[in-house]
Parts: structure tokens; sequence; C-alpha cells
């Protein structure tokens, strides 16, 4: 894959700190003082990957209508809003593909590409629309079959996912068919047997880092849920000897660090990435829990509330999970935070978003909620230690 | 082979979150009469993305480099979103040039002002920055007017929204486009001269294929009430379902067959084919003319909170409007319909003169070529 794109340099950390409690709206336009101010560190500073993809996107400017370039300047893209969250990539990965993005037969190449920016988008409808376009002219499509899997994962039709996974056994490497279909099995009623399977496949060496990056990250969810601690915590760890930088991995392993009640090391693991809104929020929750960062803690509680407040102007949906936690746990907002978790979950099915569902229906005491909840772990056998001791809690 | 699996190892991941804010920037406008003053915030990485700041390419904007680009700025953003007002645009023009944070990074700032040659209710305002490098780019407009402001975002899927216009409260607004409505009328010369062929000669009466006083000031009034009423009920149907939606018709067409039903009326009297039950004429012609005005409120714009009250306050402003005119008309005609002047000079030299102006409005209308194009004001 392409080097892994490094996240900000510490320079801009700090500025971003600076514009840390300036809120949402500019305070006061000025004129700077002096013509060598630096105004802006652009993304690509200090990172090869995108000054790459700058350069793409000049040639693509050159010459539009070129497919090749476009689709290569669109998976860079795509790439770069996956290691940087920056979802201004996905904006120009669509830009990329515009000539052919709303025709009446783009080319298939640009129908994956759209299903996967669409996905990004939350629009999981479309995005299965145009997966079952393209399995539909050639079901033998690797890559739409095993995109389609992981949609179907996350808006919870776990029987269809493993139907996809186990189409793919033959064409595709064991690791990749392995973890697709781990992640529905796990979630519907085979937790045990799924982990065993991702553990033996990462047993055997010599395969892709990424693709032992994500199994190791699948697996300790896996772990997680099944109340193994400390599997988690050793799939956690290779994880992030392998990608240091990765988001997601710092997100899901910062949740299983508040859980165990390891507030501290949830601040150095987030590190100074005050950019990126998930790891901001983990970030809060963990300040929350700690007396000595009371004065960070007050700055960062609005500043997540500016962003989140920023995100619902623009007409945002996508932060719905995260902004029912942080109603919930950080705001107290008990009634806000079930009707974001509710939301959220008539789009979205993942482990994360049942739990925060949980979460906010116990502590708004809303009976139907909570019995949506227990309807849909019975119905697909889920196995969450977390989400147990919780009803039994509740019991 | 490796290709093949980080493009596989990719499908999988792309369920990971995004973190960041997106892409969008903020306007404000406010509006105080004829003048516009306005504020737009843009992200420099998006400006960057779209034309270019880093002249150096070290990957950082300096103020320099963004005070050599203020001009291409300038010219790029002002192209992307255009202000109109009463179906005029309003030109903006940059005042100043400053700079300010916001949570994802700085921003160019560019305060600006504009002036529209046309007051309307409501603005028009067509948005359309970065939806070519960046289709899910947003602008954020807070509106302001007369003290109150209101929020409306533009995105790819919506670039044109209607603002203003519902400032003041539900009466004030209503007073608003009722105001509009009576003007359009007024102003409006195909609509009046279509009304007047009608009501010339209603207070005559044709016999033995000649025109002849007619009886009563009761009957004519009679006659002069069905023909405008009949020409309002036909009117307020299409008005209302062009408004909302419901039919469209290209203006072209309408405003062609305006001139063309303004023609059949004024020659109805200089050779009549229809004497009585002019008022299914009225109806008839008056569908297509509530078109004409759908088209008019359409310039002025209504405004989506409030968008029923407003189109009964134009459509009210039409009727009382035309029943000014006819207030005017009726007692005059009345009094000289048994002079000479009356039938030939008003009504056959009157009539031939409509006839006249509205074959060449036809004519530009339905071949669009300009005539007399400072006096066709109508439509």
């Amino acid at each position: 894959m392409s080097p892994a794109i490094a996240l900000r340099c510490g320079a801009l950390a700090v500025a971003a700190l600076l514009t840390i409690g300036a809120g949402a709206a500019g305070a006061s336009p000025y004129v700077p003082a002096d013509d060598a101010v630096v105004l802006e560190r652009l993304p690509e500073k200090g990172d090869p990957a995108l000054r790459d993809l700058k350069r793409m996107r000049a040639v693509l400017a050159a010459a539009p209508r070129n497919l090749d370039v476009a689709v290569a300047v669109a998976r860079r893209s795509s790439d770069a809003a996956r290691a940087t969250g920056d979802p201004r990539y996905l904006g120009q990965a669509q830009a990329a593909l515009s000539p052919w993005w709303a025709a009446a037969a783009p080319p298939e190449i640009v129908v994956l590409l759209r299903a996967t920016l669409r996905q990004s988008q939350h629009d999981f409808d479309g995005a299965l629309a145009d997966l079952d376009g393209l399995l539909k002219a050639d079901p033998r499509a690797v890559q739409a079959r095993l995109t389609r899997a992981t949609v179907l994962t996350v808006v919870g039709r776990y029987a269809e996912a493993r139907a996809d996974c186990s189409d793919l056994a033959t064409v595709a490497p064991p690791l990749v068919v392995t973890g697709c279909m781990a992640a529905p099995a796990s979630m519907s009623g085979s937790a045990e047997a799924a982990y065993a399977a991702l553990s033996k496949a990462l047993a055997r060496p010599g395969t892709d880092a990424d693709a032992v990056e994500w199994a190791h990250t699948l697996a300790a969810e896996i772990a997680q849920r099944r109340g193994d601690a400390a599997a988690a915590e050793r799939h956690y760890r290779a994880a992030l000897l392998l990608d240091p930088t990765d988001a997601y991995l710092k997100g899901a392993y910062a949740d299983f660090l508040l859980d165990a009640g390891r507030a501290v090391d949830v601040l150095s693991l987030v590190g100074d990435d005050f950019r990126n809104d998930a790891l901001l929020l983990r970030r809060v929750l963990a300040e929350q829990q700690l007396p000595d960062q009371a004065a960070a803690f007050a700055a960062h509680r609005a500043e997540m509330a500016a962003r989140f407040e920023a995100a619902r102007r623009r007409g945002d949906s996508l932060h719905r999970r995260e902004e029912a936690r942080f109603r919930l746990a950080v705001e107290g907002d008990l009634r806000g935070a079930l009707a974001l978790a509710r939301d959220n979950w008539k789009v979205q099915r993942e482990a994360a978003d049942l739990r925060i569902l949980v979460d906010a229906a116990r502590a708004a005491h809303d009976a139907q909620a909570l019995q949506v909840a227990a309807d849909w772990i019975a119905r697909n056998g889920l196995e969450d230690a977390w989400l147990d001791a919780a009803r039994r809690a509740s019991r | 082979m490796m290709r093949i699996f980080a493009l596989l190892v990719a499908a999988l991941l792309a369920g990971s979150a995004l973190a960041h804010k997106a892409s969008d920037a903020y306007l404000t406008l406010e509006r105080d009469g004829a003048t516009l003053q306005g504020q737009w915030d843009i992200a420099l990485r998006d400006l960057d993305n779209a034309i270019g700041l880093d002249a150096d390419g070290d990957g950082e904007i300096t103020w320099r480099e963004l005070r050599g680009r203020h001009a291409d700025i300038e010219a790029y953003a002002l192209r992307r979103l255009q202000v109109a007002s009463g179906g005029e645009a309003c030109p903006l023009a940059v005042t100043a040039h400053l700079v300010d944070s916001h949570t994802d990074g700085a921003y160019a700032v560019l305060r600006f002002s504009g002036h529209c040659a046309q007051t309307g209710p409501t603005l028009t305002i067509d948005y359309r920055l970065f939806h070519d490098v960046d289709p899910q780019h947003r602008g954020l407009l807070n509106y302001v007017e007369a003290g109150t402001s209101r929020s409306v975002v533009f995105s790819v899927e919506t670039p044109e929204r209607v603002v203003g216009g519902d400032s003041g409260g539900p009466l004030a607004q209503f007073a608003t486009y009722l105001h509009e409505g009576v003007w359009h009328i007024w102003l409006g010369f195909d609509h009046i001269l279509f009304l007047l062929s009608l009501l010339l000669p209603a207070v005559l009466v044709r016999r033995g294929g000649r025109w002849q006083a007619g009886g009563s000031f009761r009957s004519a009034f009679v006659e002069v009430a069905k023909v405008v009423t009949a020409f309002t009920v036909a009117h307020s149907i299409t008005l209302s379902l062009a408004a909302l939606g419901v039919v469209a018709l290209p203006s072209r067409w309408v405003e062609s067959a305006i001139a063309l039903s303004v023609v059949l009326a004024a020659l109805n009297n200089l050779f009549p084919l229809v004497s009585h039950g002019r008022w299914v004429a009225a109806f008839a012609f008056g569908l297509l003319h509530g078109f004409g005005f759908a088209g008019a409120l359409k310039d002025l714009g209504l405004p989506t909170g409030s968008l029923a009250l407003s189109l009964a306050g134009f459509n009210v402003g039409v009727e009382l409007g035309q029943l000014a005119i006819v207030a005017a008309f009726l007692p005059a005609a009345y009094g000289l319909r048994a002079t000479w002047a009356y039938r030939r000079l008003l009504l056959a030299g009157g009539s031939t003169a409509i006839a006249a102006v509205a074959a060449v409005w036809f004519a530009e209308r339905a071949f669009d070529v300009p005539l007399f194009a400072a006096f066709a004001a109508g439509g």
C-alpha cells in the first residue's frame, strides 16, 4: 500500500491548540502584522504521500476526463481520508470522479469507488445499490463482494455478510477472508470461533502489514467483547506497533482503556492530535475522570461542543454516535443523548452503536429503547461482556 | 499481487470514522434596503485546493503568499456567488481582505458590499463555491435583515436559496407581498391592456352589427363584475398552482401566449366573434395570465418559511390593483359611452392600438427579437 500517511506534525498540533477555545465562529478578523507570518500549514507538509496526491490532482486538473488518472486520484484521496480522518479528501475523491459520477452507466471502477465514498457518508443504501449492481453484472468481482460484506456488517445484516465472505474463500487471501468472516460472525453468535480463526490466521507469517494490523484490531475488539481483557490488550498493542498513527485503532484502544479505568493511559495514547474529533472525544472523556486535568477538560469540552455545533450547522449527521456519547457522559443531557443514539441506531448497527443506545436508554430509564436493544441481542445471539454486565445491573 | 491485496484491505477499512471538520465556508449577508453588506470566511486549505496559494510549495501559506492572490481569490469567489433581487442581479464588490481562525485552521475573510437595482421583498442567492473541487463543501449563510437573522445551508444539491421577505412578522410580510402584487398589475401593461380590451365594450351593446350605448349602469356594472371575477378566479388558480410548483410552463410560451391573448381580445372588439359571454374568454385567458403572475412572483422570490401567506398577499394585491383600474374605468366609460369619441376613438382606435402593440410583443417574445424592448415592460 502507499506509505503510511503521517499524521500532523507537532507544529500543527500547537496551531490547533491555539485555536482551541476560539469556538466555531471566528473571534475577530484581522490583518496580519507581517508578510512572513505563517497563516496555515497544509497537511502535505512533511507528508510525501499527500504531496504526491497534490501533484496528481494537478495532472488531473489538466485532463479531467482521463479515467486512469481520475481513479488514481480518487483512490489516493480515499486512502488519505482514511489515514487522516479528514473528510475533505472524500470530497476531493468525489470531485475526481465527477465526469462519471452521475452518468447512466459509469465504468465499473467508478461505481466501486462511488460505493466506498457513499459508505463513508453513511449512505449505506446507496452503497449497497452500487455494489449489488456490480455483483449482478459480475458475480466474481472480489473487491465489490468484500466491500459489500463490510457494508452489510455495519448495517447489521450479518447472514448476508457471512454469505458474501464465504463466496470469497477461494479467491481472496486467507487473512482477508478470515477477517471478512470474523467481523459479522463475532456479532452473530460465533464470537469464539471467529476469534479462534483470526488468531490462527494471524499466527501464519508473511502477510501484508496493513492487513495484519487490521486483523489485530478486529481480534482485539472481539476479545474485548468476549471479556478477555488480556487478549484484547495484547492485540491492540500488536496493532499499534504496526501503525502507531491509525486513528481508528487509537479510538478503539482508548475506549478499552476507558472501560478499564485507565484514563491516564488514554491521554498518552491519543497524544497531541487535537484536530481529530474522535480522539478529542476520548481525551475529554479521560480528562473528565482526572482531577488534575480540570482546566484542560473545561477547554476541550467547550471545543468539542463547538465542533458538534459546527457539524450540525452544515447539516451533518455523521457524528451522532460520538455526539450521543458526549451528551450523555460529559453534558449529562440524557434525553438529547438518547435521541441521537436512537437516530444513529436506525442507520448504523455496530457494537459501539448498540452500546451507546443501551447506555443512553439506561440513563434515561427508557424501557422501549432497552427493549429494542435486548431484542437485537437476542435475535442475533450477540455476545458482549460489557452489555451483559449492564443488563444484569439494570435488572 | 501486493496492490490487489492492498485494495482488498482498503475495502475492509473503509468504515473507519471521519473525524475532522469538513469543508465549510461562513457567509454573512446583511440587507438594508438596496444595500448589501457581507463577510465571507473561506478556508485557506480549500482555496489552496482550488486555485493554489502555496506559491513556493513549502506546505505553508504566509500572509505574503495570500496577499499575492487576493485579486484571484476575489474573482474566483465572487463568480460563484450570485445575489439577485426582483429578478435583477445585485453586483458585489470586495471592500477588504482579512484573516481569521476557525476550529479547523486559518480562513481568508472577504468583506464585501453590494447594491440591488430592484428592491424586491426577497433575495435569491446562488452559491456554487468549490462545488467542482469538493462536492461535500457547504456554504453556511447567516442572513440578517431588520434585526433578525436566519441560517441557510448551501450544498451541491441546493445551490440556490431564497432569503428575506419573512422578517417583521406575518402581517408585515402579507403587506409586503400585497404591495408587490398591486405594483405588478399596474406596471404589467399586458395585463392592463387585456383587461381594458375586455372592459371597453362592457358599457356598450351590440345591435345590428354595430356598437351602441348600453342601458343602465347596473347592467354595465354586472357585465364588468362578471369579466373581472372570471379573470380573477382563473389567474388565482394558475398563479397558485405555478407558485407552489404543481404546474410549470416555459416562460417564453407563457409570455408569448399572453401577448397573443391581448391581440385576440382587442381584435374581438373590432371584429366581434364573442359579444356575449366575454367572461368565458376572461376565464380562459385568465388561466394564462396567472402563469405570467407566477413568473413575476418567482423573480421576487417566496420566503420558504411562509409561502402561503406571501402568495395570498401577492394575489390579493393583484386583485386590488385590478379593482382600482376598474373603479377608475367604469364611471368614466359609463359617462362617455354614448359619445362618438368613445365608440370610434376609444373602442375602435384603442383596440387597434392595443392589438398592434400586443402583436409586436408577441413577435418579440415568440421569436426572441427585441423590436421595442424599452416599451415592452409587460410580464
